[in-house]
């Protein structure tokens, strides 16, 4: 009996240990079966079809959840996060410029493009990407491009045609919007000026292809609305607040075919430019963040976006999967900023004069608005 | 005796103890950090210490030795590894934009340069930037530990090749005419509040006491009131299709196309302060106000004074302490205003604080921000001297 | 703007039938007839609150009459504002403007009327030195004492060379001595440039030194208006008699009249006095006697009133005796007895005869007296 009791008693430090080891066990179990990733993008129905072509499916096939965030770009809030030491966002869609400048002050973790999965036909991820698209630390997702798009209906006569015409005000009177920043703005002021495609960044590299820009920019000043998040532009276009405005062509895309609104693209010195996808560095998620990266780098997440909103694929295995709209069955093709018909007259967004220029413009921008 | 003397003030000077701390902890230190800020940057200089070193003897002009790119390359790829070379990259291309994918792709590309015969060769075929003296400047520039660029960018001025100092050609200047027109603006925005503020005092002053106290409260409730419900509020009466603008329209007075903007502008802005601030003129007028004896103006009049000879002569003098004190407060207030023009602004009605928030929280170049902000204490500071020197400080009555 | 010339039919200010009520209930000035002939120096005297300064303020023109009309010059002054009165006022708080000079005080009535600077700047320096100020033009009023910054306002009311001055209590912050030396000032300047002078005070001394005639009020009326000699010696009102001076006041009934006199019961014997009041048999009247026209031990049949008196107590004061008697049953009859020789064998709790003249000693109305 005596045996027995000795043998069963706890004592009392004993039990302590066990408790705690016990919590560790429990909290460590928690951990791992809430395991999720914090991704932020640009909201709206971008977000929209990356939830459905991305999030849905790797969270089916790894079991890690994501968490969805809006933001309208920049790179404050991560430095933020990262110089406090209090990183709460884990991936993060980008603009080129931004992935760049990102990386190189450290505030994104480097990915090793040799990890990333090859195309369907075994090509290694390196050479199917097309070429910029993969940088340092980004990885990049699909073509986009900043269009302009009018109201049909407003303009019962000759409708706009070409990147001048939204620079005419006598010709198509009324308000236009613009996104509030000189990014695709001084390259739309230009291409309107007259400055053939290829020497638009040439021009701005001189402190009179700037003034030039802004000039042209002057003309309509007083017409332009600006807004700021990708979601405002279609909306204002329905509110007949403006008559034509500068978008992403996916919202405008979205608006058309799910919203029956009257809009038209112009793709006349469309602005293309690439999403990229980066990991910010210091996430306490670091592995389910390259598992989610990974994942949005195959060639089928890639074009799973196309089926939802008409962004094209960064891969070149990517172009032959661009198909229909998921919902509607429309041709995703004639609405693909990167469709033979519609890139002729596209301009590559030069992220590298941007990355060296975007301190000086923002300001010249801001005072330029101020006045 | 000295010590029976001293043990009160000791007493006294620990009661104040956790005021000192507090202003000390809260004011001072941030005050101090914000001017250390705006003319102390180590960031180039602790990075690439050694060409700086070597460049401290070169003539400006020509391209710099040998040696300076062999240095420049080995502590830019060693940067790079440490991930320290996109902060420097972006310092340098403050000065002289450009130069930042400069730096990052030269550090890329010589990552993997092992041996070379020539640095200045390599670095020069990487870039070509490298064999042009402004680069060079640029870095040494951007490496001063103590600088005044911060200064000199706050005010519009540069340095050309030969290192004086210049003004930015007019459509590239950015913080002066900023400045000068938060200036005005908060001067426009004084001068309302006077006109606004001071029949007001007056009738406040001389009203019967239930009365005067009824039209002090008017005065104080929006005082209370938060400034967002405040700001808002002139956004619901001023937009487009605000209640200014429907009740124009419904008199008939405006055609409905031809709404007049009254927000997201520098109407807006002013009228929007001009609101949040009336207290801070009505107050210290009508205190001094109060203390003048209604007897004076019977004594003008008594001498045969007409009521604008006695007011201008008599009575108005008298009140100047209590304009003074109002104006300087009111002007101080407004050319530190942010949240006012954020929100009601637009585009024209920002002002110099809107563009420190901007530096402080999207471009991040803090030491910009400081430099303004030091250059806003500069212009608060000369005002309050001005003042003293014109009204004098011991004159002045804030209530 | 020249004044007008005042024609010597009409008084040169006159109240008539003036009254005044802020709340339209209660009058503050009940009835005022009063007239001020040119170059006078009236004072209105009176308690505070009796409606003095309210008649001075109407003069003045910051306060409007509710009825009855205020002639300047024959003129009613109804539709004039105060700086059309050309009218000079000396503040009870002397209104000096503190922001300005001494100069600039005396200068603003002149610049404010176009003068040339030429002529403000010597009429300022012709009105300090009448106010033997020469010399003070560039001081603040903040840095003068207190009988100096009164002198400037003396000054800055008359230097536009206003015809008629009114002061309110001008002299009441000063000391004693400093008020003193201030009245035979004022009085000097006003017999200098022969200005009419309304002046209001509630110190009756100052008053009495200062005046050509006084108008003593009460309860916004005018109780008497006379030289200050009348006003002692023959007050006409029981409050006039208190008021100025000291006097003993005894109340009675009249049991015998006899043409300007009459002789009245006042409990413990008759007393004959002047019959002022109209009273008839049987009326109550106050008899007011003064304290110095009282006499000790009488010779008999020298006065017309004789009584015994008890001594109560005694105060030396130095040039007279002051002594408090029962007298008929009243018990603070008061004598002022000159000291000198002979009188100064009286003890406290002696028996006295006490004796008062038929002229010393006038029959007032009793209102509220059963």
């Amino acid at each position: 009996m005596t045996k027995y009791r000795f043998k069963d008693r706890i004592t009392p430090s004993a039990g302590a240990v066990a408790i705690f080891s016990l919590a560790a066990l429990s909290w460590s179990q928690n951990a791992l079966g809430a395991e999720s990733v914090t991704a932020v993008s640009w909201g709206g129905s971008y977000a929209r079809a990356c939830t459905k072509a991305i999030h849905e499916p790797f969270t089916a096939e790894t079991g890690i959840e994501v968490r969805m965030e809006d933001y309208n770009g920049g790179l404050a809030q991560i430095r933020a996060q990262v110089e406090t030491g209090n990183v709460h966002w884990d991936v993060v869609d980008l603009e080129m410029a931004d992935a760049v400048l990102g990386c190189d002050e450290g505030l994104l973790e480097p990915i090793d493009a040799a990890h990333l999965p090859p195309g369907p036909d075994g090509t290694p991820a390196e050479e199917d990407f097309f070429p910029e698209t993969l940088t340092e630390c980004g990885i990049g997702v699909v073509y986009y491009s900043t269009i302009y798009a009018y109201n049909e209906e407003k303009f019962s006569g000759s409708k706009p045609a070409t990147i001048g015409d939204f620079f005419d005000l006598e010709k198509f009177p009324g308000r236009r919007g613009m996104r509030r920043t000189p990014v695709v703005n001084l390259e739309f002021a230009l291409m309107a000026d007259g400055v053939p495609m290829k020497q638009v960044y040439a021009t701005l590299d001189t402190p009179e292809g700037v003034d030039r820009a802004f000039r042209k920019l002057d003309t309509i000043k007083e017409q332009i609305i600006w807004w700021e998040a990708g979601a405002q532009p279609p909306q204002m276009l329905a509110d007949g607040e403006v008559v034509m405005s500068t978008a992403y062509n996916g919202r405008i895309f979205n608006a058309q075919i799910l919203e029956k609104q009257p809009f038209v693209v112009v793709w006349d010195g469309q602005v293309l430019d690439w999403g990229q996808t980066g990991i910010v560095a210091g996430t306490r998620n670091l592995e389910a963040a390259r598992k989610f990266v990974a994942f949005g780098a195959r060639t089928e997440s890639m074009a799973a976006i196309g089926r939802y909103i008409s962004y094209s694929p960064v891969r070149r295995s990517g172009t032959a999967l661009i198909s229909t709209h998921l919902e509607t069955g429309v041709d995703m093709k004639p609405h693909m900023p990167t469709t033979p018909a519609n890139v002729a007259r596209a301009l590559h967004s030069d992220w590298e004069w941007w990355s060296d220029h975007s301190d000086e413009m923002n300001e010249r921008f801001s005072a330029w608005l101020a006045r | 005796m000295a010590g029976a003397l001293r043990k009160p003030q000791l007493r006294a000077a620990a009661l104040v103890l956790p005021l000192s701390a507090f202003i000390l902890a809260t004011f001072v230190a941030p005050l101090v950090t914000m001017l250390t800020r705006s003319v102390y940057d180590p960031m180039v200089a602790d990075t690439l210490p050694e060409t700086l070193a070597l460049l401290h003897d070169w003539d400006g002009q020509s391209t710099p030795s040998e040696a300076v790119f062999e240095t420049a390359s080995r502590e830019m790829v060693r940067a790079r590894e440490d991930r320290s070379l996109g902060r420097v990259a972006t310092r340098v291309n403050r000065v002289e934009s450009g130069l930042r994918s400069v730096i990052m792709k030269s550090a890329r590309r010589l990552h993997r340069v092992k041996e070379v015969d020539s640095w200045r060769e390599a670095m020069i075929s990487i870039e070509p930037e490298w064999g042009e003296a402004k680069t060079w400047r640029a870095i040494q520039r951007a490496g001063e530990r103590i600088t005044t660029r911060h200064y000199l960018h706050a005010l519009d001025l540069q340095r050309d090749a030969d290192g004086s100092i210049v003004l930015q050609p007019p459509q590239r200047r950015v913080y002066l005419p900023l400045l000068k027109r938060t200036l005005a603006v908060s001067l426009g925005i004084t001068v309302l509040c006077l006109l606004l503020g001071y029949p007001l005092a007056y009738l406040i002053a001389h009203a019967p006491p239930r009365r005067a106290n009824l039209l002090l409260l008017l005065v104080l409730v929006p005082f209370w009131t938060s400034l967002l419900v405040r700001t808002t509020s002139w956004i619901v009466l001023l937009q487009t299709e605000g209640v200014v603008n429907d009740t124009l329209v419904a008199l008939g007075l405006i055609a409905d196309e031809n709404r007049i903007s009254m927000i997201y502008n520098m109407t807006g802005t002013v009228v929007a302060m001009t609101h949040v601030l009336l207290p801070f003129m009505v107050l210290p007028v009508y205190s001094v106000m109060r203390t003048i004896p209604p007897l004076y103006m019977s004594a003008a009049a008594s001498l045969g004074a007409s009521f604008p000879q006695a007011f201008r002569r008599v009575y108005w003098p008298q009140t100047l302490p209590g304009v003074g004190a109002g104006s300087l407060l009111v002007f101080i207030l407004s050319i530190g205003y942010y949240i006012t023009p954020a929100l009601v602004g637009g585009q024209s009605g920002q002002l110099i604080s809107n563009m420190i928030a901007y530096h402080m929280q999207q471009s991040l170049n803090w030491g910009l921000a400081a430099a303004l902000g030091s250059i806003l204490l500069g212009c608060v500071v000369a005002l309050y001297l001005l003042y003293d020197r014109v009204v004098g400080i011991d004159r002045m009555r804030l209530g | 703007m020249e004044p007008p010339v005042n024609s010597s039919n009409h008084p040169h200010v006159e109240f008539e039938h003036v009254s005044k009520s802020y709340d339209g209930r209660t009058l503050v000035v009940r009835d005022l007839n009063l007239s001020v002939a040119e170059g006078e120096f009236l004072t209105l005297l009176g308690p505070s609150g009796s409606g003095k300064t309210t008649c001075l303020m109407m003069l003045a023109g910051f306060e409007a009459p509710t009825s009855g009309a205020i002639r300047i010059d024959g003129r009613s002054v109804h539709d004039l504002p105060p700086r059309k009165r050309d009218i000079g006022v000396v503040f009870q708080n002397y209104a000096l403007f503190p922001h300005m000079t001494v100069g600039g005080n005396l200068a603003f009535p002149l610049e404010v009327r176009g003068l040339d600077p030429e002529q403000i700047r010597e009429r300022v320096r012709r009105a300090l030195e009448l106010v033997r100020l020469g010399g003070m033009e560039d001081r603040r009023p903040g840095k003068l004492s207190g009988g100096q910054q009164q002198r400037v306002a003396i000054a800055r009311a008359l230097v536009f060379e206003p015809r008629l001055v009114l002061m309110d209590e001008p002299l009441g912050a000063l000391d004693r001595r400093l008020r003193e030396e201030m009245q035979f000032e004022v009085r000097r300047i006003q017999r200098t440039l022969g200005v009419t002078v309304v002046y209001v005070t509630h110190d009756q001394q100052e008053a009495m030194a200062m005046s050509d005639r006084v108008a003593v009020f009460e309860e916004g009326r005018v109780e008497q208006v006379a030289p200050p000699e009348i006003l002692y010696e023959e007050p006409e009102r029981q409050f006039v008699a208190r008021f100025i001076g000291d006097n003993n006041i005894l109340y009675g009934s009249v049991v015998g009249v006899d043409g300007d006199f009459c002789r009245v019961d006042v409990g413990g014997g008759i007393v004959k006095a002047f019959r002022i009041a109209p009273s008839r048999l049987g009326d109550r009247v106050a008899i007011a006697i003064r304290p110095e026209r009282v006499s000790l031990a009488p010779k008999p049949g020298v006065y017309h009133n004789e009584f015994d008196a008890r001594v109560e107590d005694i105060l030396f004061l130095g040039d007279h005796l002051r002594l408090r008697l029962t007298v008929c049953g009243h018990s603070d009859f008061i004598a002022k007895i000159p000291n000198i020789v002979g009188h100064g064998a009286v003890l406290e709790g002696d028996q006295v005869r006490i004796g008062w003249l038929l002229t010393d000693c006038r029959s007032l109305e009793a209102p509220g007296q059963e």
